[in-house]
């Protein structure tokens, strides 16, 4: 490759001169940042202006109920709309995935009747030619999926004990490699495409031919991205200069991804630190000041939570909301032992300071005992003020990914450019308890859904003979499942192929075949009501079992004993086992999650009664999260539980949602908890006095 | 060696420095007109626990207490002298930091064998936050259904012992919020010279339900929860009073 680039200049070389690898970039380029937030500055006038104006249209958004504008007409492609602004002379980054902003694109590619129906619902009619086109000329996703349907998943999918495939609409979690258009240019990428292709195998298999079908396909998507950005104004064929540049090269990746795919999570990748060694370099060389840097990270922020798509009611009720999940991943630590937090980390987090909280995008830090205590505290403080940041445990995932990973969604991990995940919704494990009870009719419908195995038919449950039943219907949903996801993954990759996100990953991808379980804490509970407690089966006049009572107390998950404790984790455990037992597409890898952060109410809602007094319809606790109110020994010992879910088994991430009223961070809430260290200005713990003390020791 | 507890609360942010291991011990003999938790007052309920149980789950979750430790409430925890002196004592072998809140009634100079056990507690005994309901003892029996001579006695004990004491007063509006009262507080404990820290918590009424599930009356109904600010005010007249006697 050849390695006279401009923007390359004063970076150090190495392998990443070679080939496209980000990660050694970062390796041989980035500094350690220990110091605290006091070099942040705040917003610029233009930020404050450009918010206002957003501000404004999110009011006028609301008050036309929920959607402003909406393209019916054009389908949406990497260069389907020109160039949109909110003030071109304001907007430092530019961008937006129409010609205006909050305007939403038409993505039909998934499913047309998805399509269709988040026009209508919105208020608008789809276009009857686009809806001709996608019905009779070119087939959808959606359409592929329900041509390979067996009757038993059809029955799956509508008795809701798998519930949210990605099988109508895009499956997201694909997290493209977008530093890589920065620091390359998207000529290299085109190049070093072209020669994938060439040195294919040549003997045709089937998967070969896809291989080199997609390659192509990521190809043109290349050149597309290159003529989005022209149209803008930019051109992006080599590698960024500066730092604005990177940031807008790299926005223009991710925007390309946005306009191509309506997935459930677009997330961004981690991409602080790879800026923070372009903004060194030019505050060294007086490029830029801090503050117009912070205003570029301002206006890139800024555009990321105006990423915004059409989807319809229910979608938005699966997903309580209407989220992009365009997640960026923070700090961390290398495996060369240096901690990954620098100015740039700062500056991401500072948005929440400068255009105040949000929801997007999900900025997540990647904790490690190992951050520097001033990150941690500014973090801490980030979090009281703004309850807009999300962790995770890089020290647990940076064993299995390394140190260039990044979190899709809430909680998958995965190598950034290397690695990807075929998203696989979640099956209800409560549900398929009650299937196991009653030898696989649906409590709800009355339908045998699942096969029909021989059903408990004793007043009171009896563990062993309840286990020995539930693990059997367990094999059997583990199984169907993941042939569901072998179809869905097959017809996107068919259909609804996300060609500009594989353009920025390398050739030879590991792919991650996620799973995931939803009601775990319900069955955690269920099964220890029915080994420490009396259940009692209640009956319909066809003997179903529609209900139970509970004879005395149990152990609930939630309160840091081993009782129940351990059995949640043999269900993950055991679960997981049958998942492993069936064919992937792809070779995928298979994993799960236990992270049902926003659609726990609407699996509650079609799951049946439950062995631990959870009434009929009722919310499941989120993820992994103990039952509401159940927990009752205090925040450290619901922790706990959560923290002992096997990972092995749940790779693809565990998520606990956690929520505390003002003043249970201590009073004012001036204490920091965890392995954040207490340094000269926090006495005793607390960071600053609480109002209402007053410290009177007279030593000192 | 059993201890009779009421609850536990595994993140305690405000019962002493750092994040602490609560354990609400079960059985109070005073009746304070404000009490939110009447449901610890009962002597003998509530779950049975032993030490080494409590420490094995500190154990399990101490990097969450780095900063923190173990404090006994209640209820009144000083009802529970020798499980105390068992958790306690076995907590500093293992360098736990040990604090006591309480109300020190259980407290009396001519009991020998009450001194005698206290004095064997004060050894592994890191901080004690003494509640210090009312400085008036005619007003303290109205408040609490006992006089506060034992306690004063108590904070005395504990000068001449040298434990780091914290003093607690909650204040609540008509009760404990008199200036001049608020001032004797603060001259009274202004010439302990083990007092380190002054914790004002104003009256709230989160307690009120648990007296209907419990069949008990609640004398401060229709009484409204203190402001941060009028506490505010509370504090800077004990302020006051101590810098009256201290400075």
């Amino acid at each position: 490759m050849k390695c006279d680039f401009e923007g390359w200049k004063g970076f150090e070389a190495g392998t990443w001169y070679k080939e496209i690898n980000v990660r050694s970039f970062i390796k041989h380029n980035f500094k350690s940042y220990d110091g605290d937030e006091s070099f942040l500055v705040g917003p610029t006038k233009n930020t404050m202006d450009l918010w206002e104006q957003v501000l404004e249209l999110s009011k006028q958004e609301r008050e036309a109920g929920g959607v402003l504008d909406m393209d019916t007409k054009v389908i949406s492609t990497i260069t389907s709309h020109g160039p949109g602004y909110l003030d071109k002379e304001k907007e430092k980054i530019v961008g937006f995935q129409t010609d205006k902003p909050f305007k939403r694109a038409l993505m039909p590619y998934g499913g047309i009747r998805m399509a269709e129906k988040a026009c209508k619902d919105n208020g608008y009619e789809l276009d009857p030619a686009v809806k001709e086109f996608f019905t009779i000329h070119r087939k959808t996703h959606n359409a592929g999926v329900f041509d390979a349907y067996t009757p038993e998943m059809r029955a799956c999918r509508s008795s809701h004990i798998i519930t949210g495939l990605p099988d109508a609409y895009g499956r997201g979690r694909i997290i493209g490699d977008y530093r890589r258009v920065a620091l390359y240019g998207v000529d290299m990428l085109i190049e070093d495409k072209k020669e994938q292709k060439e040195t294919s195998r040549s003997a045709m298999y089937s998967h070969i031919i896809q291989e080199r079908e997609e390659i192509s396909e990521q190809i043109r998507a290349l050149e597309d991205l290159k003529a989005m950005a022209a149209s803008y104004g930019f051109d992006i064929s080599k590698p960024a200069k500066d730092t604005k540049e990177a940031i807008q090269w790299m926005y223009f990746g991710y925007l390309a991804a946005v306009k191509e795919q309506n997935g459930a999570a677009m997330s961004l990748g981690r991409t602080s630190t790879f800026l923070d060694i372009y903004s060194e370099r030019d505050l060294a060389n007086g490029v830029y000041t801090e503050e117009e840097i912070q205003e570029m990270i301002d206006h890139f922020i800024m555009k990321l939570r105006l990423i915004k798509f059409a989807r319809t009611p229910e979608y938005n009720a699966l997903f309580s909301g209407d989220p992009q999940w365009v997640t960026e991943s923070i700090g961390g630590v290398a495996i060369d032992g240096r901690h990954m937090v620098t100015k740039m980390s700062y500056r991401y987090l500072h948005t929440l300071e400068n255009l105040g909280a949000a929801p997007e995008p999900n900025l997540t830090v990647l904790w490690s005992t190992r951050l520097p205590e001033n990150f941690k505290r500014y973090c801490a403080r980030i979090s009281i003020e703004t309850s807009s940041v999300q962790y995770e445990n890089d020290d647990l995932m940076r064993f299995h990914h390394g140190d260039d990973y990044a979190i899709a969604c809430c909680v998958s991990s995965m190598v950034v450019g290397k690695e990807m995940q075929f998203f696989g919704a979640r099956a209800n494990l409560a549900k398929c308890l009650l299937y196991a009870i009653n030898g696989g009719v649906d409590e709800i419908s009355g339908k045998q859904v699942a096969p029909e195995y021989r059903p408990i038919t004793s007043e009171y449950l009896d563990y062993d003979e309840v286990m020995k039943k539930y693990d059997a219907m367990m094999e059997w949903l583990a199984g169907v499942y993941v042939n569901t996801l072998n179809i869905i993954h097959y017809m996107h990759d068919k259909y609804c192929y996300e060609k500009l996100q594989m353009a920025l990953h390398d050739k030879k991808v590991t792919r991650w075949f996620a799973t995931g379980i939803a009601g775990l804490s319900v069955v955690a509970d269920s099964l220890s009501a029915i080994k420490y407690a009396r259940v009692r089966t209640i009956r319909d006049e066809n003997g179903l079992v529609v209900d139970y009572e509970v004879e005395g107390d149990f152990p609930k998950y939630g309160n840091d004993d081993d009782r129940v404790d351990n059995i949640a984790y043999d269900i993950v455990h055991r679960f997981m086992a049958h998942i492993k037992k069936n064919h992937t597409y792809r070779d995928g890898i298979p994993t799960t999650s236990i992270l049902t952060i926003t659609s726990n109410v609407v699996y509650g809602k079609n799951t049946g009664a439950t062995p631990d007094g959870r009434k009929k319809g009722e919310a499941f606790a989120p993820g992994a999260n103990p039952m509401h109110r159940r927990d009752t020994n205090g925040a450290v010992a619901s922790l706990s539980s959560v923290a002992k879910l096997p990972f092995r088994d749940a790779q693809d991430g565990i998520s606990n949602t956690f929520s505390i009223i003002p003043g249970a961070l201590g009073k004012d809430d001036k204490i920091f908890a965890g392995d954040i260290e207490v340094n000269f200005d926090c006495v005793n713990g607390a960071c600053g006095t609480p109002t209402l003390f007053e410290g009177l020791d007279t030593e000192n | 060696m059993i201890g009779y507890i009421h609850s536990k609360e595994t993140f305690g942010t405000v019962d002493g420095p750092g994040i602490r291991y609560v354990l609400f011990l079960q059985g109070c003999p005073m009746r304070c007109l404000y009490c939110h938790n009447p449901d610890t007052w009962k002597t003998g309920a509530g779950h049975v626990v032993t030490a080494d149980e409590v420490l094995e789950e500190y154990n399990k979750n101490k990097a969450f207490y780095s900063n923190g430790g173990i404090t006994v409430t209640g209820g009144e925890p000083l009802l529970q002298p020798d499980f105390l002196i068992e958790l306690f004592s076995k907590a500093k072998k293992q360098g736990i930091h040990t604090c006591i809140d309480t109300s020190g009634v259980t407290y009396d100079a001519d009991n020998v064998s009450i001194v005698e056990k206290m004095d064997e507690l004060m050894q592994y005994t890191d901080l004690v936050m003494l509640d210090i309901k009312h400085i008036d003892t005619s007003r303290h029996l109205e408040l609490t259904g006992k006089e506060n001579k034992n306690i004063l006695e108590f904070s005395k004990y504990l000068e001449k012992k040298n434990i780091p004491l914290w003093v607690r007063h909650v204040v609540v509006e008509g009760y404990t919020d008199d200036p001049e009262d608020l001032k004797n507080l603060g001259r009274f404990i202004g010439e302990l010279k083990n007092l380190k820290a002054l914790d004002v918590l104003p009256y709230h009424n989160l307690g009120e339900s648990k007296y209907a599930e419990l069949g008990i009356p609640y004398r401060l109904k229709g009484l409204s929860p203190l402001s941060n600010e009028k506490a505010l005010v509370a504090k800077n007249f004990i302020l006051e009073g101590i810098k009256e006697v201290r400075y």
